[in-house]
This record gives structure tokens, sequence and C-alpha cells, in this order.
């Protein structure tokens, strides 16, 4: 392979990036104060999984069993000051190392530092899935093997990550006249979605993709569609310490972890995220978002998209699909086994 | 233990990990009367070993053989297979036949039905085992080589200097000798011989000859008994018992239990490898309600098809998918899109109701302009298409070639066509102009009979044809370049009304080849009646129109011909 000049200048200043990144982190770990750690039970082989959340009571859970039963051992959160039982729940599982901390999400990189410094000092050399409390990863197959066949497979193919796009999941009629409670399945409820319409491009110098689509963008971003919400993750990664997310799980770095799509025609494995945001509760939750202005780097440019949150929307259209399989979700070409049979 | 004697069939198990699988594995088979010699990489910790000894310490008939080190691709692998088969024949003289088995194999069907195929075949050798030209398959794009040239170097470990090695020795001209002239032979590692045979080839006089030049070849086990017992056998079945598949990096397919009908259907008597969590695999077949299925032939063949299918998928892809893992490079593929399209230009400018006839008579899905400025034209009005694309034409310009696509992908089935023109979003004129997968009919100029109906005064018209035009031009260009994959074919607005009939019926066949029926029923053609005197107005006010073709000024020609259907074509 040959390098141009160009080249090697982009190379070299992403390592500086990454670097700089993991310095955040390091300087961040004060942030965080240990609730409950169970880090002791975690095995050579654990697939770990880690995650920043926020008063997420109603959602726990069924996040925790959903990941569990797909053959998650551990789980390192943060709780970002919750106020309604999140850290004893969460404080209360056999599997789960907590940390608690009141500092600012927004200056955290929205919780990438904490968990930067968690994967830093946990993750080196284990899977790690990092996900939010309302993303429910599933994959080809999950219905039958477990993440750690999956991961089997993806080391046995030299792939160290595996992409996930999220896919936004709605109900029908306006989100907040479904009620949930917490533990139910919450895909009884949020049954439908986009099968298509997303728009895809290549994002310079870190090669990631850049996913825009779905319910929210058709919804409240007409105006602008450039600030729709992105939706490619790589969320599963076989971590090593020198590794950092740079925007939320959408890009990290070295650059390479972000080529989770084939550019020869062929199909490379991926996932999806099925997310639960739109919840009966997000209509209060929006409003509360809106006003604590830690969701977004610029967040008042997203007061439209609050308040159209508030106003209690419905993303139904009679071209929604519902959820059905991950066969479904696979032929639509959401995502791939990618020669994984 | 139970009190079932011996019999004619031994297996040995080369295992390296997951060894509470194995134990399963070799206690179903040792407990079915069948000896087992176990071998266990010497590159495994004590403790392990030491408990899956103990795990069998209650089976007489199971043995641990001498352990050596299995690197792939290296020699230990064939050492450890001699050790333990010389073990198993020489302490259990009553097998016949012997099975060389993985730690991760597992019985398909009942052990008797294997004994019982065995015995009617007593003599023969079931080995893989091919000649090298006639190998299908290469692994490091080495064939002969592997018999030819030394191998000192890891493959998996130390590429680069393998790599290097070979080339110098092909450089060098470097070949080593074939002892006696023996013919390589190749094929999979697992196969069932037969007492004769492997006693042939593990006391040969020539056995310390032979076993130095393979200490040397690459990937021995796949290539020293399948060599040997060619000297010693005169009835080799050259097939595995073993099923086994490989993926289209040469990594052998791991079962789940998913697989589980799949592994029925294939007859075989033992697949690998197994998944170790496969719970379900592991009771199913290691249970014996698996006596109940039927005994046919082993055909690992009734399952090449989805194998195929699924490398294919990886290797192909779908073809026109824009997706999260399939992302093709511009160029890459023929077809930039999923389906066959088609782009009209001018043509609902030229007829009335354009839209309708053509759904009507190609039975396809016909939008008005995708790409109009102030929003997308979805048939029928829709506000949200097949997949829940919206009309918006901000999104839409946001990303177009995903808006086409994911069009294009999202109707998979229904053929799309839609109206385009100089007046819309000119972005993807490339794309798909290189899009093998468009049909584009142009009538150029015609963007000008708008133009002459509208209400509008006479300088905006004049401007508006002046820009329209010059789009027009530089879109013709495009298609016209040389580089164009899409099916285009062009007329000039004056050439195409002489005779409508005949392009029409070229572009529906091209549509729906199938119905081949004549047009019968033809769109209505706009009035142009005065259409010459506005084009010469145009050029009275210092606008060139050319697009059209030869339109005169004044309008001799009876209105009779400009109105209402034209000709049929016979």
């Amino acid at each position: 392979m040959t390098h141009s000049p160009a080249d090697l200048l982009t190379a070299y200043r992403l390592r500086w990036k990454r670097r700089r990144l993991l310095g955040r982190a390091w300087r961040r770990r004060h942030d965080l104060r240990p609730v409950s750690d169970r880090r002791a039970a975690i095995g050579p082989h654990d697939i770990l999984a880690f995650s920043c959340i926020r008063n997420e009571i109603l959602r726990l859970p069924w996040f925790l069993d959903h990941h569990r039963s797909l053959g998650v051992s551990h789980f390192l959160v943060v709780d970002n000051g919750s106020d309604d039982g999140s850290a004893a729940y969460l404080a209360a599982q056999p599997d789960v190392s907590l940390w608690s901390t009141l500092a600012s999400y927004k200056a955290s990189r929205f919780g990438m530092d904490w968990l930067t410094w968690l994967m830093m000092r946990n993750g080196h050399g284990h899977w790690c899935l990092t996900v939010d409390a309302d993303e429910l990863l599933v994959y080809p197959y999950c219905d039958s093997r477990d993440l750690r066949a999956l991961t089997h497979w993806l080391d046995s193919t030299g792939r160290p990550m595996f992409g996930a796009m999220m896919l936004d999941l709605y109900p029908k009629g306006p989100v907040g006249d479904h009620p949930y409670h917490a533990g139910d399945n919450p895909l009884d409820v949020l049954e439908w979605f986009d099968p298509s319409g997303y728009g895809i491009r290549i994002q310079q110098p870190m090669r990631n993709l850049w996913i825009q689509g779905g319910p929210r963008a058709r919804s409240f971003f007409t105006a602008d569609p450039r600030r729709a919400p992105t939706l490619n993750k790589v969320p599963l990664v076989r971590w090593h310490w020198r590794y950092a997310y740079v925007n939320s799980t959408h890009s990290l770095l070295p650059p390479r972890l972000n080529a989770i799509y084939d550019t020869g025609g062929a199909e490379a494995p991926s996932g999806l995220l099925l997310h639960t945001k739109f919840l009966n509760t997000i209509v209060t939750r929006a409003a509360e978002e809106q006003q604590r202005g830690e969701h977004f780097s610029n967040s008042a440019q997203y007061d439209g998209y609050y308040d159209a949150l508030t106003r209690n929307p419905d993303f139904w259209t009679p071209q929604s699909r519902r959820l059905t399989t991950w066969r479904a979700l696979e032929s639509l070409g959401l995502m791939s086994r990618g020669g994984w049979i | 233990m139970t009190d079932i004697p011996n019999g004619t069939l031994g297996f040995v198990m080369l295992c390296h990990t997951a060894f509470h699988r194995a134990a399963e594995t070799a206690r179903h088979w040792a407990e079915r009367g069948c000896p087992v010699v176990i071998h266990v990489d010497r590159r495994v910790g004590q403790w392990s070993y030491d408990k899956f000894r103990n795990d069998l310490a209650d089976l007489p008939n199971v043995l641990f053989s001498e352990r050596f080190a299995c690197e792939w691709g290296t020699w230990g692998i064939v050492a450890a297979t001699q050790a333990a088969t010389e073990l198993i024949l020489d302490r259990f003289p009553t097998v016949r036949h012997v099975y060389l088995a993985s730690g991760s194999c597992l019985p398909l069907r009942p052990v008797r039905q294997l004994i019982a195929y065995l015995d009617e075949r007593p003599r023969t050798d079931f080995i893989e085992s091919v000649t090298t030209e006639e190998v299908g398959w290469t692994i490091g794009g080495l064939n002969m080589e592997r018999f030819t040239l030394r191998f000192p170097f890891s493959w998996r470990t130390q590429r680069w200097l393998f790599d290097r090695y070979v080339r110098l020795q092909r450089a060098v001209g470097f070949q080593r000798t074939i002892p006696n002239g023996i013919v390589p032979h190749l094929g999979s590692q697992w196969w069932c011989l037969t007492r004769q045979t492997l006693t042939a080839i593990l006391q040969g006089p020539d056995r310390a000859l032979y076993d130095r030049y393979f200490r040397r070849v690459w990937i021995p086990d796949e290539s020293y008994f399948q060599t040997l017992v060619r000297q010693v056998s005169s009835n080799v079945e050259s097939r595995s018992l073993t099923l086994s598949k490989f993926d289209f990096q040469g990594k052998p397919h791991i079962f789940y239990d998913d697989h589980l009908q799949l592994l029925r259907r294939s007859d075989c008597f033992v697949a690998r490898k197994i998944w170790p969590n496969a719970t379900k695999l592991y009771a199913t077949f290691l249970s014996d309600d698996a006596e109940r299925q039927a005994a046919g032939e082993p055909n690992p063949g009734k399952i090449d098809r989805l194998f195929s299918k699924a490398v294919e998928r990886r290797v192909k892809g779908r073809p026109g998918l824009y997706m999260q893992s399939r992302f093709p490079n511009e160029d890459w593929e023929n077809g930039r899109t999923a389906a066959p399209y088609s782009v009209f230009q001018g043509f609902s400018d030229v007829f009335e109701n354009f839209e309708g006839w053509l759904s009507k008579v190609t039975g396809s899905r016909v939008h008005g302009h995708l790409f109009a400025p102030d929003r997308v034209e979805f048939a029928g009005g829709e506000a949200v298409f097949n997949g829940s694309i919206p009309d918006n034409s901000a999104l839409r310009d946001y990303n177009p070639r995903s808006f086409l696509a994911n069009l294009i992908w999202a109707t998979r089935g229904e053929r799309q066509c839609f109206q385009f023109g100089p007046a819309d979003l000119q972005e993807l004129n490339w794309f798909m102009a290189l899009d093998s997968n468009a049909q584009i009919s142009v009538i150029s100029g015609a963007w000008a009979v708008p133009l002459f109906k509208s209400n509008r005064n006479f300088a905006d018209i004049r401007r508006e044809a002046a820009r329209l035009q010059k789009i027009e031009i530089e879109h013709l260009a495009i298609l016209r370049h040389s580089t164009a994959k899409a099916r285009i074919r062009i007329w000039n607005l004056a050439e195409f009304i002489e005779n409508p009939m005949e392009p029409l019926q070229t572009i529906v066949d091209e549509i729906s080849p199938r119905s081949l029926r004549r047009l019968t029923e033809a769109p209505r053609m706009s009035d142009l009646a005065g259409f010459g005197q506005f084009l010469q107005n145009l050029r009275n006010q210092g606008m060139q129109p050319v697009l059209m073709g030869d339109f005169p000024s004044s309008d001799d020609r009876p209105n009779e011909s400009r109105r209402g259907r034209p000709y049929l074509v016979k």
C-alpha cells in the first residue's frame, strides 16, 4: 500500500487526537465515585457492557435482561445524577459495577470521557459493548446464537469491530398515548420502524459512515436535514486500552475501526440497535432535556426538535413496517449476516 | 461403563479446546462400544488436561495418547495422529476401522448405523485424496509447491518471513525431491481408514523416509495419509465421512443450534466444527432419540446450496443495496441501483396525462417529477412512499443519491418510472447516466411546450427558456458521453412528434418485454398549433432555441396532424 504525504499527515493528526481523547478521559477519572464495584467477578473472556445513564429506571430492567441473555457478563455503568432510583436498582444487580457522578454530561463529551476511562482500565482485551439504556442490540441469528458465538466468529475472521445502526422505533399513534411499565418488553409498545430512507455518506478524515434519516429526520428536520440525528454506531469492539470513541459511539480511533462497511460490493456483518427512545415518557422528558441543555453541543439549535417532541408527535405512516424477526430486518437490507451462516 | 464389548470401530480424537464437549462426545462413543483414543494438544495447560482425563476416568476403553504441540499447518498434528492411531490399534485388537475426529466433532447419526455402514464395506478406506491438479482450494496461493519448497516459518505468526522465503526459493529455483516418486495427494484431514491400511503406512519400511520428508511439507495433515494411502490401499473411497464446510477465507464453518435441521438433512455420520455452546445440537445428537431418523447414504451436497449462497452474499452482496455494512465505491458495480427504472424527459410536456397512459400500458409505477424543486412528485401524490421515503425536497436534496438508491431498493419487484426535466435537480445526471439499470429517454426541447402554453410575460419566458436550454445542453452532453452505461435515447421535439409511435413502442417493449403487444391506444398529444411561431418569437427576442429541431415558423401544416392521437404503427 502506498501512502501520500497527506495521508500520513492525517494519520499523524488523528493519532494525536486519539491521545488527547485518552488524556481527557484520564483527567476526568476523578469525576467518578465508585458505588458498587464487582469487577473482581470479570473473567478474562467475558463480554462487557459499558453505559452512561440518567433516570432510566423504566428501561433498565429490560435493558439489562436483554443484554444478559445475549451473553453480556458484566455491566459497567456510570450514573449521571439519577433521582428516580436507577442508582439503587443498579447497585443491587449482581453483575453491575456502578459509578456515580454529578459532573456535567456535556463537559464530559456526553459521558464518553467517563466511559473511555472505564474502558481503558477494564475493557482491554475484552469484547466491549457500549450502549445507552434505550438501545437494544440485535444481530443476525440473535435468537439462537449469543454474543460469544458472534464475537468468536468475528475473531476468527479478523474483524475487531461490529457496526450496528440505530433503528428508531415508534408506536402507531401519538408517542405519549402508549403506556409502558418497567420490566415490560418495550418492543410490544414500539412496534414500528422506517424500512428505508436512510441517507449514507462517508466522512473524512476518519472514513466513518454518516447515516441520517428515519422518523426523526422526516418529522423534525425537513428544514435542516444536516442536523438530523446520526444513526450509525460501532457499539461492539474488541477493545484495546489505546482505542477511543470520538463522537458518542458513532466513530472511533484508530480510523481502521470505522471500516464496518465493505467498499467492494460485498456485505460485511452488521446488526442494529433498536432505539426505544420513543416510549410515552419522551414527551415529558424532552422538556426536561431541553431545559438542561446537556444533550447537544449547540443546544439552542435543537429547540424546535424538543418543542416538536413535547407536542406528542405521531411518527407512524402507512409505509411503516412492523418489527418482526431479525430475518425480516436483514432482508430489508438494514443489517447483514455478512457471510456468517 | 456399560457391558457392551468393544467393536470394530474406534475413534481417534484430536482435542485442543472445549474439553467438556469433547468429553461428552467421547463418552457417547465409548459407551456404545467404540474405543476412543484422545490426543490433547501439548500447549494445553496441565490443569485442563487433568480435568479432562478425570472426567473420562471411569471408561476403560478411553485412552489418552502421547502429547504433541499442534500448531496449525505443522507436522505436530500428523505426529499426534500417528501416535494415537498406533495406540488404538495396539490396545484394541477388535478395531477394524479407525475414525479420525476432532474434539469439536459431533455424531449426527447413531453410531450403530455407522458401524453397520462400515461392516458392509470392511475393506474400504474413506479418505478424501485428490491430486494437486484437481484440488479446487488453495491457501496462500500454494498447491504443488507445498511439496517442493521448505516452510520453516509459521504462516499464521510469521507471514512476512513465510512469504519472503517462498519467493526466494521460487527465485533461485529451489526444489525438494519427492521420495520414491510418490504422487502427492491432498484432502480433508478427517478420514476413516482400515487397520490393514493404517498398519501398512505406520509399519512400512519407508516410514522414516516419508516422515522426514513430510515433516517439512506445508500443512502435512492434509497430505500425509492422503498421499500414502494411495501406496498401500487398493480400495480408496475419496471422500470424507465427516461433514465439514469452509468459508471464503478457508476457515471451517461452525455449526450452531439453528443448523439442527440442516445437519439432519445431510445424512452425514459426523460433523465438525460444532459450537461448544450449541446446547440443543449436543442434546439432540448425543441422545438415543436420534435413532428415529431415516438412514440414507451421506449426502453433504444437500446443504451445499445454502453455503454457496451465503458465500455469495458475503462476497458479492445484494446489488444496489447501500447500507451500513455495504457501501460500494462509485463505479464498482455495473448497476448502481437494485433494479431497472425509466426516466422520461419531455414526454409529459408533449403528451397529456402521459403518466396515466404509461402506467396503464406497462403496469409499472409512474411518478411525476421525482426531482422537482418544490416537492417529490410520487405517483398518486403520496406524501410518504414505499420504505417510508418522504416527499420532502430538502431531505431528498440533502442526499439525492441515497434517495434514488433507496427508492429503487425499497420498490424491488415493481418497475419505477419517473419524469425528469431541466427544471429539476440535476445532481444525479452522472449517477443515472452511468447506471446500467437506467433507461433514459429524452425529447430534447420539449420543456418549451409548457412555456409556450403558459400565461407569463414574454420576457420571463425568454429568460426561463434560456436557462432551461443551457441546463438541458449540459445534461445531453453527459448522456452522449462515451462512458455512459444507461440505455439512452434522445430525439429532438420535431422528429419525435413527426413519428411518436415507434419510439413509444420501443420504450414500452423494453419496460415490459414479455407483453410484446402492439400499442393500440396512444397518449393524447398536446396541441402545438402556433409553436413554430413561438420559437420564432424567441429567436426574434435574441434567444436561440436549438434543441427542438426544425419547426417551420409559419404553421403551414394543417392543424389536424398536430392535434389528437397520432398514427398507429401497423
